[in-house]
């Protein structure tokens, strides 16, 4: 465990090398939410039913595609190769992963969160801290599926086409656009399958609701659970030895 | 004449002196002694795609010298390497490195491996790359002192890899694995593109390191490294040509340097061959 850490920094000090990147994975989130909440300046009641599920969909989103490309990297460069010779566990290699990701998605979420309710007006009835916790898993989730999706990626072409191809459906069906209960059946259980669903019901839970917890730790257990078994494929996918 | 410039400007026992994990007790702590086998390649197939690349191949290298591998790309030399540190898919054959199945989790911070294209992360500094692959292995900060100075990048420690020169990159990808002390080295092409002294300075550094017990094993497609090296393989199409010491293998084929004795030995296996057809 003590390598996952010493990966994670690793990767943390990548990122602080590279502002740039850092920049869009913060400011890109509120610029977008803050797009949401001047489109719809004249219904409030709209926003307070979209900003809460996009703060369900940026981490997802975001986490996704930096981790994907960068694990691609690690396979390309050869570095995966090389550390898959040193003491370094499967496992640790994925870890460090989440956990780095796991730092930046805290920072994002509390960016986003207190954006939303201080700045863009968003109104929300559960405690904010909860919108953050479920934001961060929410994240974790999305750098778990990145390191899976990147296992099936031979180009980083193919690994940006994994956003649209892994993402966008859940996007879709998550509750935004119709909420899950009048999706057609089939759809539903889609939509019930699929990760982001949870992250969205967990954020409309805390906006519209005073105190609900059981039903927000409930859409949390179900985000780690994909989450662990995201990472377990993942590792899956990491071989050892390869033609 | 062949001279061995290796004994140059050396100096073993300061090396020696300042690489506490190759004092002298340790190398018959591990089992093995100058001499000795350190890699044991037993009747190795690899097939990569549809292609076979090394048909049966056996081979020992002895512990606490170097052994170049040599022969021209494609002749397999990367995927014997690949095979020795364990992340080669193999058909069949045995592969033992130092005294352990080739790729065992006991040999992880025993084994160091430099991969042919430098293997470093380009958005890091020189020193937070060793500093990295030497936490992995649990080496000390005064170990990745001493590996970057061992490969001359003193002046560049602080710098961004992306901005590093081609040679310079290589050499941080060395300093990965020379930062963990490892009993086994196993470089693949590591002086391709360096400037002529500079390949002098690590082939003496190699040397040093076998001096301190350290088992080489350093793959080039350059002949004239054969020089360099205390024993000779000649790896072509998959298969060993010739494993000998330089002087051996000068004496055998009657020819006066590596290049016109790897030509002489493939014109008397296909000559071998045309009687073979004919009779």
């Amino acid at each position: 465990m003590r390598l996952a850490f010493v990966t994670a920094g690793r990767i943390l000090r990548q990122l602080r090398n590279d502002p740039r990147t850092i920049g869009l994975m913060l400011v890109v989130p509120l610029v977008l939410i803050g797009l949401m909440a001047w489109i719809y300046k004249d219904q409030p009641q709209i926003f307070d039913h979209v900003g809460p599920a996009l703060l369900g969909v940026f981490p997802l989103t975001v986490m996704f595609i930096v981790t994907s490309i960068t694990t691609l990297r690690e396979r390309q460069s050869g570095t995966l190769e090389r550390l898959l010779t040193t003491p370094l566990t499967k496992g640790a290699f994925m870890s460090g992963y989440a956990l780095a990701f796991g730092v930046v998605a805290l920072l994002q979420a509390l960016l986003a969160s207190a954006w939303s309710v201080w700045v863009c007006g968003m109104s929300i009835r559960g405690p904010w801290w909860q919108l953050v916790v479920v934001a961060v898993v929410d994240a974790v989730l999305g750098t778990s599926l990145g390191l899976l999706a990147s296992g099936f990626a031979r180009s980083e072409f193919q690994a940006v086409q994994f956003m649209p191809a892994f993402i966008l459906p859940q996007f879709l069906l998550c509750g935004l656009f119709a909420p899950r209960d009048t999706l057609p059946t089939g759809l539903k259980q889609l939509s019930d399958v699929l990760p982001l669903s949870y992250a969205v019901d967990a954020m409309n839970t805390l906006a519209t609701t005073v105190s609900d917890n059981s039903t927000v730790f409930r859409d949390i257990g179900i985000l780690v659970g994909f989450s662990i078994l995201a990472l377990v494929l993942g590792a899956l996918t990491l071989r050892r030895r390869t033609e | 004449m062949t001279n061995n410039p290796r004994h140059g400007s050396s100096e073993p026992a300061a090396v020696a002196a300042g690489n506490p994990r190759h004092a002298a007790g340790e190398a018959s702590a591990t089992g093995a002694g100058r001499g000795e086998v350190a890699i044991d390649v037993a009747h190795l197939r690899v097939v990569r795609g549809k292609r076979l690349v090394l048909p049966d191949l056996s081979v020992r290298i002895p512990h606490g010298e170097v052994t170049g591998l040599l022969g021209p790309s494609g002749g397999g030399k990367s995927t014997l390497i690949r095979s020795i540190v364990g992340v080669q898919l193999v058909e069949s054959g045995t592969i033992t490195v130092l005294g352990e199945p080739a790729g065992s989790p006991q040999l992880r911070h025993r084994v160091g491996y430099v991969t042919q294209a430098p293997s470093v992360y380009a958005d890091l500094s020189v020193r937070e790359n060793i500093a990295y692959f030497g936490r992995l292995i649990g080496a000390s900060g005064d170990d990745v002192d001493w590996a970057i100075d061992q490969v001359g990048l003193g002046d560049h420690a602080g710098q961004r890899v992306a901005n590093l020169s081609g040679g310079q990159l290589s050499r941080t990808s060395l300093a990965c694995a020379l930062v963990g002390r490892p009993e086994a080295l196993v470089l693949d092409e590591p002086t391709v593109g360096l400037d002529p002294v500079l390949r002098r300075s690590l082939w003496t550094l190699f040397h040093e390191l076998a001096d301190a017990g350290t088992t080489l094993l350093v793959s080039s497609h350059v002949m004239d490294e054969a020089t360099r090296c205390d024993r000779l393989l000649l790896l072509r199409e998959g298969r060993i040509l010739a494993d000998d010491t330089l002087d051996g293998l000068l004496a055998r084929t009657g020819t006066r340097d590596a290049e016109s004795a790897f030509l002489a030995l493939i014109d008397a296996e296909e000559a071998e061959g045309r009687r073979e057809v004919a009779s």
